[in-house]
């Protein structure tokens, strides 16, 4: 099929920025969005240009590196994937695709569609872990039996890859489903009930003072959530917070 | 006489180990806060001893090329983790997690390393539970297990189909907590270029920011490289995008000894090639032969028929389907190990009974599971009369909660439904045996540089079993090389700081520059895609599933001229000095090309077969896979010239006291 791409062009953290129109032909459907990018990209190096800068690795729709916000969704049209792993088939002959990077003030464009989403990593550091040490003494791992439900409710919650489309989604650029997916994983569980009360309140500082905005529950996140994380874990993390502000120290 | 030594401690097999950490030397707390260590990569293995290692009260720098150190491609590591743990009462043991390890490796591997390693998989599984990593559950509240190839019991540990992911992340918040408290320094989008030695000692790296493209010195009393697999040598493979072999192969430029690395996995279930313009493969795991049968029609018409779109698998009955797997081996049937596996389907393909456009593809089918399944849970249901459909029904869902994900991973990619007709499989490049030469230290033939994870050879012998990969990245990271590095940083602790100031710190960095310059100024023709393609394209089809001599000599010769034409011809847009994907490729490249051909190099010395290294002069009359125990039972390490086809070859004799050697058998 014969495309024309409408793709975000911007050299670094300080230039304006810009869409630029690229033609494309021969795509085929069981191609996935990024091999389109190759293609595009090849044919970009051998005129000459600069190709267009895009995060990517493992393309198995796991590691959370792609990004790219298609035609104003985040991982494109497709529900339940990433990027790598939406196909062409899901467009057809003659469209026009808009190319786009997250937007959000905590996640600075680095090129192109490349952002920095440092700012998940140190909401992560402020206490998206349990604080036990590394040293083969720990009890047995079957000495604290966990409720089926609980513990596939805590893994439905870790399933979260830090991809950032949740932000990119929200009009408030609010980062609670992917706070929240960690809190929740951790609340559920007894091996993190222990530090719940301090890790709320130390990441939802964090998150506040990188610029995330707050949750006006439109939902959206939770709709372009690759991973399908559901709006249940700001739920619970509303309720892990409320009770950390009431009986914390 | 070979100069390697393994330093394997004396004594019994099964007390070598905690005997040898009763008497290695420590290093006290306030001594640890003055020492430094480098650790690259952040996949289990790297993200284990980093913060494992922070924990302990060193200073730990790390380093990723990704925007995260949650991202490593350990992360997609689907089906399991090993632990000899005997939870399900089956008969396991440390011993026997160690003898089908051995086995699985077909013998080729180092006895204490791997005994070593099974006696600390049960710890792994403790500390991940502690660290809050959601294993699957029974409804007891207890750990769940499944059974993986190459072995009788069932001891894989797993989380859905996502056990790299929760694994990765529970060692990633354990990071965290270390970067939080500023034990552990990230360098995230830094790509290290070379490694500096001083006085005999590695002593730091030599980084790219890969986002301003500058260099950058780091120092520290020891190296960790844990930088995983070279599979992408192949272009086409299961690693992620970024995935390389160049902080292991700047060590062994260095004078770290390269092992085996003919060994390499060719994992058989994984979605077939689609298309040229195909940028990477998908791996189905291999618990989907714990309900998944393999088959091909029985008739050349049938295949024939559905190659050309006139049949469709589920119009051919059981009577005409090969399950060759269950035919050639009945007694592991679909869970023999991988190479085993792949062997087998190429066996078929090669024959003409492959199943997709190519031919080069072979069912995985789960339609008699759902059947078994639905049928228990309409008993349980006490519904005695359920119907075929309830039946296919209610089996559905008990596939869709244990293997879910990779079902709609199918989906999404191939555009069919695997609960409806079974999945297209064909084997791919996935995991790489062979790598950087250690001893039971971890430590490499460099002084104070150490190799964990994929990068090293040491435990996987010539083919890794299922599920043995995360076992080893995190065995390593967290109970291994925290012990083995203090023996050596005992020594270290009246060196004070290193400064990056000292001339071989400058000239490492002055050579990585050289060779950027020297790349960005060819203004060639070819993208380094181009080149990339053309390299995997010569490795597959002659250093892939079999091999003769012919074929490697002509892959040596056809690797050494497209390295030739690669640095004459290739083109590398944008500058030195800004954010340069295509640049970051270029760096990664001009290392495989390298490798590529001491893979064929490797593969040429050893004419036997073994695991994942099939010669085709040496088989059995069946077509078996065949050992030569009195020529090869050694590991191949190899030391750098100048030239990948002038390595010299030095031997380490593998010694086998605990495991009589036989033919692996899996009938």
């Amino acid at each position: 099929m014969k495309l024309t791409l409408k793709i975000w062009r911007q050299s670094g953290p300080n230039d304006k920025g810009q869409i630029v129109t690229y033609p494309i032909d021969n795509i085929e459907g069981n191609m996935s969005f990024l091999d389109m990018m190759d293609v595009l990209n090849e044919e970009l190096i051998m005129k000459g240009d600069d190709p267009v800068a895009f995060d990517h690795d493992c393309r198995e729709g796991i590691c959370g590196m792609c990004s790219l916000f298609i035609n104003g969704e985040a991982h494109g049209p497709d529900r339940a994937v990433t990027t790598c792993q939406l196909h062409m088939r899901k467009f057809s002959d003659g469209e026009t695709i808009y190319i786009e990077p997250w937007r959000a003030k905590a996640f600075p464009v680095v090129k192109d569609l490349v952002v920095d989403r440092s700012a998940f990593d140190r909401v992560m550091a402020a206490g998206g872990f349990v604080s036990v040490n590394t040293s083969g003494n720990t009890v047995d791992a079957n000495a604290i039996p966990i409720s089926k439900i609980n513990a596939d409710k805590a893994f439905e919650a870790a399933t979260c890859i830090g991809c950032g489309a949740c932000v990119a989604s929200c009009v408030n650029a609010s980062a609670m489903l992917f706070v929240s997916a960690k809190v929740s994983q951790l609340a559920l569980l007894p091996q993190g009930k222990v530090e719940a009360t301090e890790r709320v309140l130390n990441m939802v500082r964090t998150m506040d003072e990188e610029g995330f905005g707050n949750c006006t529950n439109t939902g959206a996140c939770a709709v372009e959530c690759p991973k399908e994380i559901s709006l249940d874990n700001i739920a619970r993390m509303n309720r892990e917070y409320f009770k950390a502000m009431l009986t914390s120290e | 006489m070979s100069i390697l030594d393994s330093k394997i401690p004396s004594g019994a097999l099964s007390t070598k180990w905690s005997s040898y950490k009763d008497h290695i030397r420590l290093v006290n707390p306030a001594n640890k806060r003055n020492i430094d260590i480098i650790v690259v990569g952040t996949g289990l293995a790297g993200g284990s001893a980093s913060a494992a290692l922070a924990e302990l009260g060193y200073n730990v720098k790390a380093f990723c090329f990704q925007d995260s150190p949650r991202r490593a491609h350990s992360i997609a590591a689907q089906g399991g983790i090993n632990a000899a743990k005997n939870y399900q009462g089956d008969g396991d043991s440390v011993f026997r997690l160690f003898y089908d390890t051995v086995k699985g490796g077909d013998y080729r591997a180092r006895e204490a390393n791997v005994y070593r390693l099974a006696e600390v998989s049960a710890s792994i599984i403790d500390q991940c539970v502690a660290q809050g990593v959601p294993f699957a559950r029974e409804y007891g509240g207890l750990l769940d297990n499944r059974s993986f190839g190459g072995s009788q019991v069932s001891r894989t540990f797993y989380a859905k189909g996502q056990t790299g992911q929760q694994l990765l992340l529970g060692a990633y918040s354990a990071m965290s907590r270390q970067i939080g408290k500023g034990k552990i320094q990230m360098y995230k989008r830094h790509e290290m270029l070379d490694l500096v030695i001083v006085d005999g000692k590695a002593r730091g790296i030599i980084a790219r920011n890969l986002v301003t493209g500058s260099l950058e010195r780091f120092s520290a009393h020891a190296v960790v490289i844990a930088s995983g697999g070279y599979g992408n040598v192949f272009y086409l493979s299961t690693n992620a995008m970024g995935s390389n072999v160049s902080a292991a192969w700047k060590i062994h430029k260095k004078g770290a000894f390269f092992a085996n690395p003919c060994y390499t996995q060719i994992h058989p279930t994984c979605i077939p090639v689609s298309g040229d313009h195909q940028s990477k493969l998908t791996l189905m795991s291999e618990s989907l032969r714990n309900d998944g049968r393999i088959w091909v029609p029985k008739n050349l018409e049938d295949s024939k028929a559905i190659r050309e779109g006139r049949m469709k698998p589920t119009d051919i009955t059981d009577e005409n389907k090969d399950f060759f797997l269950e035919r050639r081996y009945p007694a592991f049937g679909n869970l023999v190990p991988r190479d085993v596996a792949s062997r087998a389907a190429k066996e078929r393909c090669d024959a003409g009974f492959g199943v997709n456009a190519t031919g080069e593809a072979v069912y995985l089918d789960f339609a008699s599971a759902i059947e078994r399944y639905g049928r228990e849970k309409a008993r349980m249901n006490h519904d005695g009369e359920a119907s075929m459909d309830t039946i296919m029904e209610l089996g559905a869902e008990v596939v869709k909660a244990k293997y879910g994900n990779l079902f709609q991973m199918y989906y999404k990619i191939v555009d069919q439904d695997p609960y409806k007709t079974p999945m297209m499989i064909y084997p791919a490049v996935h995991y790489t045996m062979g790598g950087v030469w250690v001893d039971y230290n971890l430590m490499t033939t460099i002084t104070g540089c150490y190799a964990t994870g994929e990068a090293n050879f040491s435990d996987h012998g010539a083919n890794r079993l299922g599920a043995s990969a995360l076992m080893q990245g995190l065995a390593d990271g967290y109970f291994v090389l925290p012990y083995t590095i203090a023996d050596y940083l005992a020594d270290e602790i009246r060196t004070g700081k290193i400064s990056t100031e000292l001339p071989e710190f400058i000239q490492a960095e002055a050579d990585v520059k050289e060779g950027i310059d020297r790349l960005m100024n060819i203004k060639g023709t070819k993208s380094v895609d181009y080149f990339h393609k053309r390299l995997g394209k010569i490795i597959w089809d002659k250093v892939g599933m079999s091999r003769d001599e012919a074929g490697l000599k002509w892959a040596i010769d056809e690797v050494q001229k497209l390295r030739a034409e690669f640095y004459s011809d290739v083109r590398i847009p944008g500058t030195v000095d800004s954010f340069n994907p295509e640049l970051d490729k270029a760096n990664r490249v001009c290392d495989f090309l390298e490798l590529g051909e001491l893979m064929a190099v490797d593969a040429l010395n050893r004419t036997e077969s073994c695991g994942g290294h099939f010669r085709e002069e040496s088989q059995t009359e069946e077509g078996e896979a065949k050992r030569n125990d009195k020529d090869f039972a050694y590991v191949a390490a190899w030391e750098y010239t100048g030239k990948p086809s002038e390595a010299i070859l030095h031997k380490e004799q593998l010694v086998f006291e605990e495991i009589k050697l036989v033919e692996r058998n899996y009938k």
